[in-house]
């Protein structure tokens, strides 16, 4: 598959192979010295990285801006809407084709869903997809498989266990699919009112999988190798004394923990609020802060790729 | 002596086998309005032995574009189109889907970027032909609601 990412977009994780994605993450962890600054490099010096947020994002914006800046490459754009082209009416199209002739590469958050999809047909720069509203944030899935396979150096056999809001969650849905791909054995953790929809349970059964469904984290946390917490957000309950109760059934704290694997890990998309306890950041279990810092190999390896500086 | 509840038409379009219920809608696509200048006979809920009930539309002087043809194709995937010149059927076929529906209708996801004021034509990938499923492929969104969405 050498040399067929080069001008790539990246907007769906349904659009690659699982060897594609098994050659970003073998990239990703060759990345791994010069994203922590323990090497330099100049793999894409004088390229251009437009990086267009729509949206307020904390790890996904600057985590592209360190992977291209350590890659030694330049980021130009905006973190948010105000005071940029689309407040004056500018149709997303427009602004895409001025930046695809400022920039290299395009990297994009929006709120509407197949914002990517649209950017990618306008462009004639690789785009890269940094979430569409309820819709895809593929390098959020690569960053989080590259996770597990650095932590359990495999992914296929281990039994993931994903609790929170699997029926909104942006990453759920693309992680579990990619999940299933790789061969993990998934168990879907929620209150009823917030269950993995029904198409992507089926999608996953179409894969040959058999996920477990559980409203109660108690039963399952014992079997995990892996706990993916994602946020149940106020929002969805029309009745904060509903949220408060199903938020507190789902709070990972040392006490949840007693009965886990010794090796279990815990990851978390991140921002967290509340869902777990700041006590459980110092256990060997935590892996949160690590799988965010991961954001940055993965898409130093993404970003080499698509601009041909990777093979 | 056979009996005709609406006469044959010398030249136009005759949509045999439109699903029951379907023929306002088949109107609706063809763009019949007050302006159209020959005559546009309906017939709703008639026997059919083939699918127990049906609509039929006949169009004098008229003939259908391919973009007309697959919208009707989405919503009656059955129907059958008789262009009649001279009285004669000239050419009968049954209107096929296709595999990639392009800019005829819009996206059941409020959400999608093509419902927001972008100059791009929506497009949707064919997933079933049989209901038809259709999934946008900009959002992914996956719809059975095709009537609703045809513009």
């Amino acid at each position: 598959m050498s040399g067929s990412f080069e001008g790539t977009d990246v907007v769906s994780i349904r659009d690659f192979s699982r060897e594609q994605i098994e050659h970003v993450l073998k990239l990703a962890e060759k990345m791994m010295p010069i994203a922590k600054g323990e090497e330099k490099s100049v793999l894409l010096e004088r390229h251009v990285l437009g990086s267009l947020f729509y949206e307020p994002s904390t790890r996904t914006r600057l985590s592209f801006d360190a992977a291209m800046t350590r890659l030694g490459g330049r980021v130009l754009g905006f973190d948010q809407p105000t005071g940029a082209s689309v407040v004056k009416g500018e149709t997303l199209a427009d602004t895409i084709r001025m930046v695809d002739s400022y920039s290299d590469v395009i990297v994009l958050r929006h709120p509407q869903e197949g914002a990517a999809r649209l950017a990618a047909h306008f462009a004639s720069r690789p785009v890269i997809n940094a979430g569409d509203g309820a819709g895809q944030h593929p390098t959020q899935t690569m960053l989080d498989l590259f996770t597990i396979r650095k932590e359990k150096k495999k992914i296929d056999g281990n039994q993931v266990v994903i609790v929170g809001d699997l029926k909104y969650g942006r990453t759920v849905h693309s992680l579990s699919e990619a999940l299933a791909l790789f061969g993990a054995e998934l168990t879907f953790v929620a209150p009823p009112s917030l269950q993995i929809p029904k198409e992507h349970l089926k999608q996953i059964e179409s894969m040959g999988h058999k996920p477990r469904i559980s409203s109660s984290l108690e039963d399952v946390i014992g079997d995990a190798d892996v706990l993916y917490v994602t946020r149940i957000q106020k929002e969805r309950f029309p009745d904060p004394a509903e949220y408060a109760k199903v938020a507190g059934t789902y709070r990972i704290d040392l006490n949840m923990l007693k009965d886990v694997k010794k090796d279990m890990i815990i990851m978390h998309p991140l921002p967290r609020v509340g869902e777990i306890a700041p006590e459980v950041d110092e256990t060997e279990h935590a892996r949160y802060f690590e799988q965010a810092f991961n954001g940055v190999p993965v898409r130093m390896a993404l970003l080499g790729l698509v601009m041909g500086g990777l093979k | 002596m056979k009996e005709f509840k609406v006469t044959p038409i010398r030249n136009g379009t005759v949509i045999d086998h439109i699903s029951s219920g379907m023929a306002l809608k088949v109107l609706r696509i063809v763009g019949v309005k007050d302006n159209v200048s020959s005559t546009v006979s309906v017939l709703m809920h008639v026997p059919s032995k083939k699918m127990g009930w049906k609509d039929i539309v006949k169009i004098e002087d008229r003939e259908l574009d391919p973009k007309e043809l697959d919208k009707i194709a989405l919503i009656s995937p059955n129907a059958t189109i008789n262009i009649i010149r001279d009285y004669n059927v000239a050419e009968k076929f049954v209107v096929e889907v296709p595999n990639v529906i392009k800019g005829i209708m819009r996206c059941a996801n409020p959400g999608c970027i093509t419902n927001q004021n972008e100059p791009v034509e929506t497009e949707f990938v064919v997933e079933s032909k049989k209901p038809i499923t259709l999934r946008c492929l900009y959002c992914d969104r996956v719809t059975a609601e095709v009537a609703e969405n045809i513009q």
